[in-house]
């Protein structure tokens, strides 16, 4: 009797062995081994290593490209994501319907999400471009002047957000596109019966039908905010004066261009820290509204 | 009789097979090259590879294009963490510091053994070598070596009413110059701009032009002290900044080095500052006579040397670090340095360069490219100091901030110092 408990208690861990160990390789001990190093100095050359405690978390309080990254990382969160869920949901909702061309238009919606970032940030590089680019061509035909899209401050960090919400809105798409299909026509036609308008059957019925896609979309574009690093590095290096400076690209730059890495395993460990709290604050207290009640 | 045959036939075929070793055995090495100006600078590269193959037998060169010269430094720093750095690399040559630290690199003075490696270290421009030196030993050898210099559209000068011959000499000439070539629309908008200096990617760079012509260090020799703060900084920052916001004869904001040649071939703008590398380059596109020139001066004349030196890597075994030596000093003969000068328009790296054949031809042909050698006398070491990525984008953060407006160019200074201090107290 034990001895086929046993086997079957083999047999499970067995099972989830090779999960395990990709999950302990590619998360966990990368985790655990950026905190670890965060507390030492950096190796460099005959010098190895030393135990710091916490001072490279002093010098992030005192680092103000940090900082400086830091607000940038939250303003692109505020600038790209409410507006990429938006306009998936739109989108969604009108390749949804009974329209001419609907097969051509899903594709052209979901196109730019095929295509690689770097092949992206090329290709808005050009329209950006002074003078040169799509954008200036265009607007140079009503007389305008030509703008330095990318090397200006005040229109850098929104050029990289409007190439971001262009990307991300047709991946977002497709994930309601699922849901609309998902949905009971039933609840649709009763409402419809009972004389209900388009937008209150979307507002009372449809719209809270899709919450659970609304909060996972929510939390993927959140973390997609916090991962974006491809699009710094080919269009702008953070420049001008940091003012498109993300963490992601903050923490390769002191990594990889710096080589100083245990500050780097710090600025890691805090940008995980972030993702996580901000993870299990959407679980927690988006959670309880998102279900149909 | 077929047994014994076939016998037969493989022992000669393991014979043949123990015949070809040797060759097999070459020594290989594997050499990372940034490409950082126009041009087909990677099939350059690799003729010239192929000829030293040619030459050396028993050597395997491997080239690898590493992007740019950013790119270069981590991707090998990258390997050689991984334990695969290559054998001999291109990389700026103010990343020298960086690379001792690192402990990543060989002095030439450890392969240099006779009189002959000797004589070679010696052989080029006192210019170059500041910053292929420290503590009295070779870690560099100058191979894609530039200065700044100034390209002019002799046509818009025509049309300007001015003399085609004559660039601009001194800072308020060139103010003075680029006011009247730069053209308006009806709207207003500027259809050309009189003078662009570009400030992408190492606004540092062409900075230290304007602060050499005002006669002023950005640093110290060991590397451990910078000068950002300088009155005569901040005065050569004010210039370059009212150059644009007051003068209105520069585009604003952040000019792209990349399309700054482009521009200048499109007539976008008259004068253009860059490095002599893309002499070929312009040489090849503008549909127009055009003329180069030395940075004009304020206090003096000046540039910083700028560009790429060899290294040879500390993990490459014995015979590969002759090999590296061998393939360095092969590339740097006055025949190739002249060759490479003559493909690019980087400056030949050794005075014996400029008395070969070939290049005293060139240079008659087309005088233009002796400007650069010429102004090798007025120039400087470029910004180069201990952790000198970092210390390099605290300057180049407070020169974008300035050129954008979000500071004034003292402030901007100020900062800029202030950081690399705190970067640099490690090392003093």
């Amino acid at each position: 009797m034990t001895d086929r408990r046993l086997t079957t208690h083999i047999h499970g861990w067995l099972l989830l062995l090779p999960a395990a160990v990709l999950l302990v390789a590619f998360t966990y001990y990368p985790a655990v081994a950026s905190i670890w190093s965060s507390l030492h100095s950096t190796p460099k050359g005959a010098r190895p290593a030393r135990f710091v405690g916490l001072d490279q978390y002093a010098t992030m309080v005192d680092d103000p490209v940090f900082w400086k990254s830091l607000v940038n990382n939250l303003l692109f969160a505020l600038g790209t994501v409410p507006v990429s869920v938006a306009l998936a949901l739109l989108m969604a909702l009108w390749v949804n319907g009974k329209i001419r061309g609907r097969t051509a238009l899903r594709v052209a919606y979901f196109t730019p999400t095929i295509l690689p970032m770097i092949a992206v940030a090329n290709i808005w590089l050009f329209f950006y471009t002074p003078g040169y680019g799509l954008i200036d061509q265009i607007t140079g035909l009503f007389g305008l002047p030509a703008q330095n899209w990318l090397g200006d401050r005040s229109t850098a960090l929104p050029a990289l957000m409007v190439v971001t919400v262009w990307k991300e809105a047709g991946f977002f798409m497709i994930f309601y596109l699922a849901a609309l299909q998902g949905l009971s026509p039933s609840l649709r036609e009763a409402a419809a019966l009972e004389g209900a308008s388009r937008w209150y059957i979307f507002r009372r019925i449809t719209f809270p039908l899709l919450m659970p896609t609304t909060l996972f979309v929510l939390v993927n574009a959140v973390i997609n905010a916090f991962r974006m690093v491809d699009l710094v590095v080919v269009m702008t290096r953070g420049g001008p004066d940091n003012s498109t400076a993300l963490l992601l690209y903050h923490i390769y730059e002191v990594g990889f261009r710096y080589w100083d890495t245990g500050y780097a395993a710090a600025l890691t460990t805090v940008l995980v820290g972030i993702l996580m709290v901000l993870a299990v604050g959407q679980f927690v207290f988006l959670d309880r509204k998102v279900h149909y009640r | 009789m077929t047994v014994r045959r076939g016998l037969r036939s493989a022992m000669l075929a393991a014979a043949m097979t123990l015949a070809a070793l040797p060759a097999a055995a070459a020594t290989k090495i594997s050499f990372y090259y940034p490409v950082a100006v126009g041009g087909p600078i990677t099939k350059l590269i690799d003729d010239y590879v192929a000829g030293f193959e040619k030459e050396n037998p028993d050597v395997k060169v491997e080239p690898v294009y590493s992007g740019s010269y950013q790119d270069t430094i981590t991707k090998v720093l990258t390997a050689m963490k991984g334990g695969d750095a290559p054998q001999v690399a291109v990389i700026l040559s103010t990343d020298m510091y960086t690379l001792i630290d690192e402990d990543a690199i060989v002095p030439f003075e450890e392969m240099a053994k006779s009189a002959d490696d000797k004589a070679f270290l010696a052989a080029f421009y006192p210019a170059f070598m500041e910053n292929s030196r420290t503590g009295g030993k070779t870690w560099g050898i100058p191979f894609q070596r530039s200065t700044i210099v100034m390209y002019w559209n002799k046509e818009a000068f025509k049309e300007a009413g001015l003399d085609p011959e004559k660039p601009p000499q001194s800072w308020d000439e060139m103010a003075r110059m680029a006011a009247r070539l730069t053209k308006r629309d009806a709207n207003g908008n500027v259809t050309q701009w009189g003078v662009q200096i570009p400030s992408s990617g190492f606004p540092y760079w062409l900075f230290q032009a304007l602060t050499t012509e005002n006669d002023v260090r950005l640093m110290n020799e060991a590397g451990t002290e910078t000068y950002f703060d300088k009155p005569q900084v901040v005065e050569a920052l004010q210039y370059w900044v009212d150059l644009a916001a007051k003068q209105k004869v520069h585009p604003p904001g952040i000019v792209e080095w990349g399309t700054t040649p482009k521009d200048f071939f499109e007539r976008k703008v008259a004068m253009m500052w860059t490095t002599t590398g893309n002499l070929t380059n312009v040489r090849k596109n503008a549909p127009f006579p055009f003329g180069v020139a030395m940075l004009p001066e304020k206090a003096r004349r000046g540039s910083p040397t700028g560009g790429g030196n060899f290294y040879v890597f500390k993990s490459a075994k014995p015979e590969q670090r002759d090999a590296a030596f061998r393939f360095v000093k092969w590339m740097t003969t006055p025949e190739r340095a002249a060759r490479w000068g003559i493909d690019t328009g980087y400056v030949a790296v050794r005075p014996d360069a400029w008395e070969t054949p070939a290049m005293k031809a060139y240079v008659a042909d087309f005088p233009a490219a002796a400007v650069a050698r010429d102004q090798l006398p007025h120039a400087t070491a470029e910004l180069s100091t201990h952790d000198n990525q970092r210390v390099t984008k605290a300057l180049n953060d407070g020169l974008q901030a300035a050129l954008t407006g979000a500071k004034p160019p003292r402030q901007a200074m100020e900062d800029a110092q202030k950081e690399a201090d705190r970067i640099l107290k490690a090392y003093r």
